[in-house]
């Protein structure tokens, strides 16, 4: 496991990191989001939209669970599963998870159990300052490498 | 003497499985609406079951209801209108799937719906349509102005760039211990409640009709925060009035400001924020000193249902707009 933690002073820093990961993306990537209300986690996944090069407004996925994007470079699958806690209900996550493009879960903890075992998951802090924190985990090769570029290059 | 047109509208795309007869465009001969948010209070959970199962248990059982109440078979069906996207793609299969089944067993014509084309319609089925015409789309999902000229021809001016005004409602409903969804609760506390709090207005750049609701919910979120950590006690009742107060005015003054540059003739409203009290009276404040009329649907055409994707559906099938059996979900379709 590879760990790497960055400190981002506002939206358009957020917006930037992600956008840089996005530019180490293959297809069937899953990124998982973590963080309260407001930490950023649209915000982030707004980035990645940029570096994908989708014109799209990114808006929330919280009431329709997935949003699909598919003007970029690659697919976008934008999930927020807050809705499935304590469901365990499999709404086609295999499809997104191992399919042609890149899957971002917001509350992914809440569907655990159909997560694949290797993927890159962010945590988003309040920073006391206001800024956010970003912690980033690799789990497995591919994203070891993806996080470990991204240290190097931030 | 011109035939009665006999429309069967189907809608999965989200939580509701629902199936309706409408005649003609405007009237409701049935509407059926199996409410999973409903059926899922039961059990004590707060989670709507999106699944695809539930849609799959109850489609048959709301078609038949659809059926009976409504005194048709199917000798009276011109043609069967269904929601085709956005939504969740399984959901959305369910209600094309059964659509496509039905219209090639019973031989009849298939025309694919937008779910939003379908909100706006759901105001003809209380009066006939003014051209031009400004329809604000607000719900869990989507904030949307939308200008038409004519029937079927749909203009986007304005969106939301981050959180549709219904999730707005329930993420602050969350922040307060509020059930979901929150927006009821919102506007049930908000009546009760003073505008202690001055949150922001995201007006955005001069002369834009886009939306945007996540800076008002950080604000609201700091202001919580802020008040834990200076152990003070927070009047949730006020922080719903001066957080509902922020998303009604500007829904309000955007929706007022684009009927008076595109002249328009009606002013609609629909989507299930359409349900809240304080957004009705605001809006029919707004417009009561103008010429522009201002139509609201009632609660059970606000949340979605069949009988809206009925009536935007007739529109489609008198204008000779047919979608054959390869008609697919398409979870992120556009509306033209």
């Amino acid at each position: 496991m590879v760990t790497f933690k960055k400190k981002t002073n506002n939206e358009t820093e957020t917006k930037e990191i992600a956008a840089r990961l996005a530019s180490m993306l293959n297809r069937g990537d899953v990124i998982t989001l973590e963080g309260d209300l407001g930490a950023g986690k649209t915000t982030f996944t707004k980035g990645i939209a940029k570096g994908l090069g989708i014109k799209e407004i990114i808006s929330s996925p919280t009431f329709t669970i997935i949003k699909e994007y598919m003007g970029g470079k690659l697919p976008l699958y934008h999930m927020d599963v807050y809705r499935l806690e304590g469901s365990d209900e499999d709404i086609g996550f295999d499809e997104y998870f191992y399919g042609d493009g890149i899957t971002i879960v917001e509350w992914a903890h809440f569907i655990e159990d159909y997560l694949p075992k290797q993927l890159l998951t962010i945590t988003f802090l309040y920073a006391k300052d206001g800024g956010r924190i970003l912690s980033f985990k690799a789990s497995g090769k591919h994203y070891e490498a993806i996080v470990d570029q991204l240290s190097r290059n931030l | 003497m011109k035939k009665d047109c006999f429309i069967l509208g189907i809608e999965t795309s989200c939580d509701e499985t629902a199936v309706a007869i409408v005649k003609n465009g405007r009237e409701i001969i049935s509407n059926v609406v199996a409410s999973q948010i409903e059926s899922h209070k039961r059990f004590g959970g707060v989670v709507p079951e999106i699944a695809s199962r539930h849609h799959v248990e109850q489609i048959t059982l709301v078609l038949e209801e659809a059926f009976e109440k409504a005194q048709l078979d199917w000798d009276d069906i011109d043609a069967i209108a269904v929601t085709e996207g956005p939504g969740l793609v399984g959901a959305l299969l369910i209600g094309v799937s059964t659509a496509k089944a039905l219209a090639f067993a019973k031989q009849k014509p298939l025309i694919g719906v937008h779910h939003i084309a379908g909100h706006i319609y759901a105001n003809r089925l209380l009066a006939e349509f003014q051209f031009p015409l400004l329809a604000l789309i607000v719900s869990g999902g989507h904030t949307e102005l939308v200008l038409m000229k004519e029937h079927g021809r749909y203009e986007r001016i304005g969106q939301t760039r981050d959180d549709a005004a219904g999730e707005a409602f329930d993420k602050v409903a969350r922040m307060l211990n509020l059930p979901y969804p929150g927006g009821p609760h919102i506007d049930r506390l908000a009546a009760v409640g003073e505008e202690t709090i001055d949150f922001p207005r995201a007006w955005l750049e001069k002369g834009s009709y886009d939306f945007s609701f996540s800076g008002l919910k950080s604000a609201v979120i700091n202001k919580i925060h802020n008040a834990k950590q200076r152990q003070e006690t927070l009047n949730k009742e006020d922080i719903a009035a001066s957080f509902q107060a922020s998303v009604i005015e500007v829904l309000t003054e955007k929706t007022y400001q684009a009927a008076e540059e595109f002249k328009v003739k009606q002013v609609i409203v629909a989507g299930g924020v359409a349900a809240n009290k304080g957004l009705r009276m605001e809006l029919e404040k707004r417009f009561s000193n103008t010429s522009i009329p201002l139509l609201t649907p009632p609660l059970e055409l606000c949340t979605d249902n069949a009988a809206m994707i009925a009536a935007a559906g007739t529109i489609s099938y008198q204008q000779g707009k047919r979608s054959d059996l390869a008609l697919n979900a398409n979870p992120a379709l556009p509306l033209k």
